[in-house]
């Protein structure tokens, strides 16, 4: 081994022979771009989270000196200073529990009828095809879904339940996603040695697959959950907005919930309205933000306790 | 004893399996019920008002006399609303995804992801109480001519709100183009930035086209938003300053309204519930289309 | 041997914790074909990312050590890699046109360096040079998805050859092909070294004899072997390349 080929051509710019007479690579213009839109797409990421702040900003200031126990434990009132959202607090449970109660039985179900038992062909695709698209049913739809079959064909009225089986339907796809996800995800082994020890479908899917997929079906019933306590237009048709002065103690009941009191007090014209809806916005998130923290701890537990 | 047992057991295995299968038929049974009670009053309101006063006449007056029935002021304030919102969220949305699948470390990408769901999160009503008590002050300030209910304000905060969507959509779709195209790219002395624009977003055109139609769905039928903040005049301008009425606020105002069952206004939020129905459902099955189309390519 | 064109100097590579490269030392003759052998895993495609900087788009992928490119070490802060990468091109193990025209996919590397000629005519000496033009002449402006797979390996050859590098870099360029793609490519890659110096990784032996004026035996990220092809396959040195190269293992 001898001569070495010299001549530093990397970093001052300056090109090979053949390249040199041909090109005109332009590197450091086209790096400095490279570095100017590296920011400019970092920005845009920047811009999503300066909303936030500048969302909860704007609530939290508004909210200032509305938000404390009175407001939690009184009923609404025409007089702002003496409004609180006990009844949608109230509501919101008891609309939640309802949902939950329909919406995850049918939706697991589903998911495991069509992940472990139907077979992949045409009818599989088509209700495939008709669960995505019912995804993408404006809630407001639901709502006038809702007023069709529950209030009036099944004379449920503007009650609770009629609410509650209103928001299970839409958040039935979610759950039924997610968990077709979570189910396809355990591997097909574990169903085979469960078969193999003589375990029938049913027993294997009951004591293998479900506890296997538990994490990702809760994660997905809790996102769907959060889903459903925030959304509001479904629940206008369905008769959620009336002066409620009392808790709900019956399925029949009437109910508000806090989205609707809060687009009640926001859509008034007097200041004071904007500043008690702003407090109930917090009520809100806080409810969210427990029930999302609840979804990750209980996902974290449930991951050691499979991987163990 | 064992042929008796295995019988039970059989039993209660077809028992399962047929309570699953009804379980299936809830969803089944969810569209043929919004087809149905959507068509039956639709049909009642087409009786009273022509396809073609329907879909021609230019004024929406349902609560007036004389009543006009043409739906084009509410498809117009859907459309102005839902263009803005698709104009702020569009770029906003490719430049994130573009950081987040080109630039962003893992580390970087484990801060902004959780941020972005946090958006997603965020009930519609807090959107709409957002837009009214921060924009439409801010855009007052600035342009006093403005209506206090207006398009633009409704639009922008929609925006915001459909970032998170399109970013997450097309950050699946240019982390589905193989690797080895972008090495390719690289080593033919592309820079970053060469690569994300001239090799990633080409090819994951159809990807970033699907997740603009399905925010423009999304868009359309946001229903708290445009109800706080658009306004409830249906008005057949492209002024973004102006208030106008969306598909969606009609139909909340006439139900709030306790429009009598069976009258024509009741009817006609059947007629308009239908249309943003099918709007929405075309354009939900165009964009599932597109992206099974580019999941197929690779 | 002739002049060197590329010497690396006490290279190491890491992805995370793990040693990919264990302190490699070599050179690589200009307009020559310098072959990499070894079992897969032994980390003779580390090394060929490493000698354009490949490696630095993988997350957690460190380097230590030098490689002089003409004397400058392509490693040095004041180096860009994409200077880099202009003049030490690189066509990979499967086949990776661009879902582009056969021209578009010739045409990009001119295009984005500022290519002052008749791109037409550079496109054309491209395919030429890869042994493709007489197959493609007529249809340059369909999909490059629609060669075979042989073709299209060549076609990202021309690629590569449209900007003219010094340094060709293969990376098991035919493992993906049928034998007579194979051939086709292998003799092209011999009337490549006339213009330009080939670095090429293999896994086939035979490939290498073949083709290769220098070879080079790796085996767990350590350089066992290296030197004229003839010695390394009739008389290696080392008992290992020994046992690589008769089939014992790998």
């Amino acid at each position: 081994m001898n001569r070495q080929v010299d001549s530093a051509t990397l970093s001052g710019g300056k090109l090979m022979n053949r390249q040199e007479e041909m090109f005109t690579p332009r590197l450091k213009s086209r790096q400095l771009r490279n570095a100017i839109f590296k920011w400019i797409f970092f920005g845009a990421n920047v811009v999503g989270l300066l909303a936030l702040v500048l969302l909860l900003g704007d609530v939290v200031r508004d909210s200032w000196g509305w938000l404390d126990w009175d407001f939690i434990t009184s009923f609404p009132s025409r007089f702002p200073e003496k409004a609180g959202i006990k009844a949608a607090l109230f509501g919101t449970i008891w609309l939640m529990v309802i949902t939950a109660l329909v919406a995850i039985p049918v939706g697991v179900a589903t998911a495991v009828f069509l992940e472990e038992y139907a077979r992949k062909n045409r009818f599989y695709a088509a209700i495939q095809t008709n669960i995505s698209n019912l995804a993408g049913v404006p809630s407001i739809v639901y709502g006038i879904l809702g007023l069709t079959i529950f209030v009036r064909w099944m004379m449920l009225g503007r009650s609770i339940l009629a609410g509650g089986l209103t928001m299970a339907l839409l958040i039935l796809p979610i759950i039924i996603v997610a968990a077709q996800e979570s189910l396809r995800s355990i591997p097909n082994s574990w169903r085979h040695a469960s078969l193999a020890l003589g375990a029938t479908r049913w027993q294997t899917i009951r004591y293998v697959v479900l506890p296997a997929s538990l994490p990702g079906i809760l994660t997905g019933v809790i996102l769907a959950l959060s889903r459903a306590i925030g959304e509001t237009a479904p629940l206008i048709p369905v008769g959620a907005l009336t002066f409620i002065m009392t808790v709900p103690k019956d399925f029949m009941d009437p109910f508000t919930v806090l989205p609707i009191q809060i687009y009640n007090w926001t859509s008034r014209p007097q200041d004071e309205f904007r500043c008690i809806a702003a407090a109930g916005i917090i009520v809100l998130l806080i409810v969210l933000l427990s029930m999302n923290a609840t979804a990750i701890f209980l996902r974290n537990k449930y991951q050691k306790k499979v991987v163990e | 004893m064992m042929a008796g047992n295995s019988n039970a057991r059989s039993w209660s295995e077809r028992i399962i399996e047929v309570l699953l299968a009804a379980a299936v038929s809830v969803s089944i049974l969810t569209t043929i019920g919004i087809v149905v009670s959507l068509v039956g009053e639709t049909t009642g309101f087409f009786r009273e008002v022509s396809l073609v006063e329907f879909f021609t006449a230019k004024e929406w007056t349902p609560l007036f006399t004389p009543a006009h029935y043409g739906i084009a002021p509410l498809v117009a304030g859907t459309f102005l609303v839902t263009v803005i919102a698709i104009a702020v969220a569009a770029p906003l949305g490719i430049a994130s995804a573009i950081y987040l699948s080109e630039y962003a470390s893992v580390k970087v990408r484990r801060v902004i992801k959780p941020i972005l769901e946090i958006l997603v999160g965020i009930p519609t009503v807090v959107y709409g109480y957002f837009a009214l008590t921060f924009i439409t002050p801010i855009i007052r300030h600035i342009l006093p001519d403005t209506d206090v209910f207006n398009a633009l304000s409704a639009g922008i905060v929609m925006g915001i709100m459909l970032i998170p969507m399109i970013s997450s959509l097309s950050e699946d779709a240019m982390t589905a183009v193989p690797r080895s195209l972008r090495e390719a790219a690289y080593a033919l002395s592309a820079t970053k930035l060469e690569v994300a624009l001239k090799v990633v977003i080409p090819a994951a055109i159809s990807g970033i086209v699907a997740s603009f139609i399905l925010a423009f769905s999304r868009a359309i039928g946001e229903t708290m938003i445009v109800t706080l903040a658009a306004g409830g005049t249906p008005n057949l301008t492209i002024n973004p300053l102006e208030s106008i009425q969306t598909m969606t606020a009609f139909i909340v105002q006439i139900i709030l309204g306790e429009a009598p069952f069976g009258s024509i206004e009741y009817q006609s939020v059947f007629a308009v519930a239908f249309v943003l129905f099918l709007l929405t459902l075309s354009l939900n099955i165009i964009g599932h289309w597109i992206v099974r189309r580019y999941r197929e390519v690779y | 041997m002739n002049n060197i064109i590329l010497s690396i100097k006490n290279l190491t590579v890491k992805y995370g914790t793990t040693v990919a490269l264990k302190n490699i030392s070599m050179e690589i003759a200009q307009n020559r074909i310098t072959a990499l052998i070894g079992p897969s895993g032994c980390g003779k495609s580390t090394l060929l990312r490493s000698l354009n900087r490949m490696n630095d788009l993988i997350e957690g992928a460190s380097v230590s050590g030098q490689v002089l490119y003409r004397g400058e070490d392509i490693y040095a802060p004041s180096v860009d890699p994409v200077a880099v990468r202009l003049q030490i091109g690189m066509v990979f193990q499967k086949p990776n046109p661009f879902p582009k025209s056969i021209f578009e996919n010739v045409a990009f590397g001119p295009k984005i360096n500022g290519y002052r000629g008749d791109l037409g005519s550079l496109v054309k000496q491209s395919l030429q040079g890869a042994g493709l033009w007489e197959e493609v002449k007529d249809r340059l402006h369909d999909n490059a998805y629609a060669l075979s797979g042989g073709q299209q390996q060549r076609l990202c050859i021309a690629r590569a050859l449209a900007l003219q590098p010094e340094v060709l870099l293969l990376d098991e360029p035919c493992s993906a092909l049928d034998p007579i793609a194979t051939l086709r490519i292998e003799e092209l890659i011999q009337e490549l070294k006339e213009q330009l110096t080939i670095v090429i990784v293999t896994h086939n032996m035979q490939q290498a004899s073949r083709i290769a004026d220098y070879t080079a035996f790796f085996l767990s990220g350590e350089l066992v072997e290296y030197g004229e092809t003839e010695k390394v396959f009739t008389a290696p040195v080392d008992k290992r390349t020994e046992d690589y190269i008769t089939g014992r293992f790998g």
